[in-house]
């Protein structure tokens, strides 16, 4: 149970980094970004391209990677922000601008999705690509198995979140961003520049995003599909957490980690996609506005 | 601005929401530095929508809006603050999950370093939201958060503050309280705007008030001669039957 327990947490650490920017998106520009998943492969991509410009040399610590993947995470992170600034200044903005509806901006979304995981696929190819090919034995803790990679991405999670919670709890810029999601009208009046948050919205959600992508390969594989296959979890997240509270969603994500961990085991790993739909099903028969949500 | 130089003018305003359909068609007005300034007028006269306008909210067609001798006309709204010019809207004037302190905070963001002064004025100013400081805004009765709404306007220590209605929704009780805070405000230098439906009480404690009637103003004079006005009467009693009687 504690092996499962364990299982859910690392599979939720992935789901956490991603939902983030997914929710901060969804209650800053009102609409659920269907490209949220393939920025999480972008920035892994933008990593491993980095990182084989630098070489490949020895592993750092106790990882099966080397130096060259941690120097290029944060230059990945840049890269990707600045491409995510520049889809929303070209696509988003404009369909702001025009006063789209939701329902365009989604459509919008969908076609960056796309665009992204052609453009990998026409530089990367289909097959999968690897940070490393060596092989990392599992520690064992009280029966408990381990890679130092899976605690890695648990641990940077964490420290992520935490920062994450101070930062919109104590800085103005999370403040007005949480002031934003709320009312922007407001917000306005009040001199918060709305723009600016927005703007800051996908440099942090596309930077958690790029976190996560690079988590993932340290722990799997990179394919031009890694971070879509993360896209339904991620949404059932958001739903089962309550799309407006980003507290819930987080909690979403460690349940939905859990159970997709508890299908495998007890189920079979066929089930594991449609263990997200499960959960979403019976956490909104009995919370139509999810766990932590709040009525519209 | 000079000493004789109105605060605010407002110049044969054409403004609405959709283009081509004006609400306000012309509709001026001034406001000297120091004065508590109603405007008053029967529902869909145009009120809300002419502050609005002046904060860059509904798009102005023609017309000008000065503050302090220079042009806001078409200013981007976040940019008010700084102009002197605080907003009061008339219904979700508060981030209803945000703290009561963190509401105000919000106020100071255009002087991040004198915010911890000034919560602790508007405290001295509302002494009722240092006991709720840390409660969502949310939780706040209607008169709470007014002060709310008006402390956090007055965090970013503007010139001028416009308030849209903020009587609505309270009981009398409340509104004399709202209102004497208000006239607090002014006597500290505060120039102060008001649009409000409930025409004797904001009447009561105005310099001038302006009456508003399909988009133009019809009426202006002290609050005592709107008060005794028989033509104000009649826009919003349809007789002839004074407000004060």
């Amino acid at each position: 149970m504690m092996q499962l327990l364990v299982d859910g947490i690392v599979a939720a650490s992935f789901i956490t980094l991603g939902v983030i920017g997914l929710s901060m998106v969804f209650n800053i520009l009102n609409f659920p970004s269907f490209a949220q998943g393939d920025q999480i492969t972008t920035g892994a991509y933008m990593a491993l391209a980095i990182a084989t410009l630098f070489g490949s040399a020895g592993s750092a610590g106790g990882l099966s990677v080397g130096w060259c993947v941690i120097i290029a995470l944060p230059c990945a992170i840049v890269l990707n922000s600045l491409l995510a600034l520049g889809i929303d200044r070209a696509i988003y903005r404009q369909l702001r601008l025009r006063g789209a509806s939701r329902i365009s901006m989604i459509m919008a979304s969908f076609g960056v999705s796309l665009m992204l995981r052609n453009v990998i696929v026409m530089f990367a190819g289909q097959d999968p690509h690897f940070f490393t090919f060596d092989i990392q034995p599992a520690l064992r803790f009280w029966g408990i198995r381990i890679a130092v990679n899976e605690l890695i991405v648990v641990g940077v999670t964490i420290v992520l979140v935490l920062c994450l919670h101070l930062f919109l709890s104590r800085t103005t810029l999370g403040k007005s961003m949480r002031a934003v999601a709320e009312n922007p009208s407001l917000a306005r009046v009040n001199g918060i520049d709305v723009d600016r948050v927005i703007r800051w919205t996908w440099i942090i959600g596309t930077g958690l995003a790029t976190v996560a992508g690079v988590l993932l390969g340290f722990t799997v594989q990179l394919h031009p599909f890694m971070g879509f296959e993360l896209l339904l979890p991620m949404f059932a997240a958001l739903i089962v957490g309550g799309m407006t509270n980003i507290y819930g969603v987080l909690l979403g994500a460690l349940l939905i980690g859990l159970v997709e961990g508890l299908t495998v085991e007890y189920l079979a790993p066929e089930y594991r996609q449609a263990a997200p739909f499960a959960a979403i099903i019976l956490v909104l028969l009995f919370k139509p506005h999810g766990i932590f949500g709040e009525k519209a | 601005m000079t000493a004789t130089e109105p605060h605010l003018v407002v110049e044969h305003l054409v403004a609405g929401y959709v283009p081509d359909v004006p609400i306000l068609r012309g509709a001026s007005l001034l406001v000297h530095p120091g004065e508590l300034v109603t405007v008053l007028g029967p529902n869909g006269a145009g009120k809300s929508t002419l502050i609005k306008a002046i904060a860059g909210m509904v798009p102005v067609k023609e017309g000008d809006v000065r503050v302090s001798g220079k042009s806001i006309r078409g200013i981007a709204t976040h940019a008010l603050v700084g102009a002197g010019v605080a907003y009061v809207p008339q219904t979700n004037n508060v981030f209803t999950r945000l703290s009561v302190e963190e509401n105000l905070e919000l106020g100071c963001i255009s002087d991040i370093p004198r915010t911890r002064e000034r919560i602790e004025e508007t405290y001295r100013l509302f002494p009722d939201l240092a006991r709720l400081r840390r409660l969502a805004a949310g939780r706040l009765s209607g008169g709470q958060r007014q002060m709310v709404a008006v402390g956090r306007a007055l965090m970013a220590r503007p010139s001028l503050i416009m308030l849209d209605e903020p009587s609505a929704g309270l009981s009398p009780k409340m509104t004399d309280m709202v209102f004497q805070k208000l006239l607090e405000v002014r006597a500290g230098g505060v120039t102060i705007l008001l649009v409000e439906q409930n025409a004797k009480a904001a009447l009561a404690i105005c310099d001038r008030g302006y009456v508003l009637a399909e988009g133009r103003d019809r009426f202006t004079g002290t609050g005592a001669e709107l008060l005794s006005s028989p033509e104000v009467g009649e826009l919003y009693l349809g007789s002839k039957s004074r407000l004060a009687s």
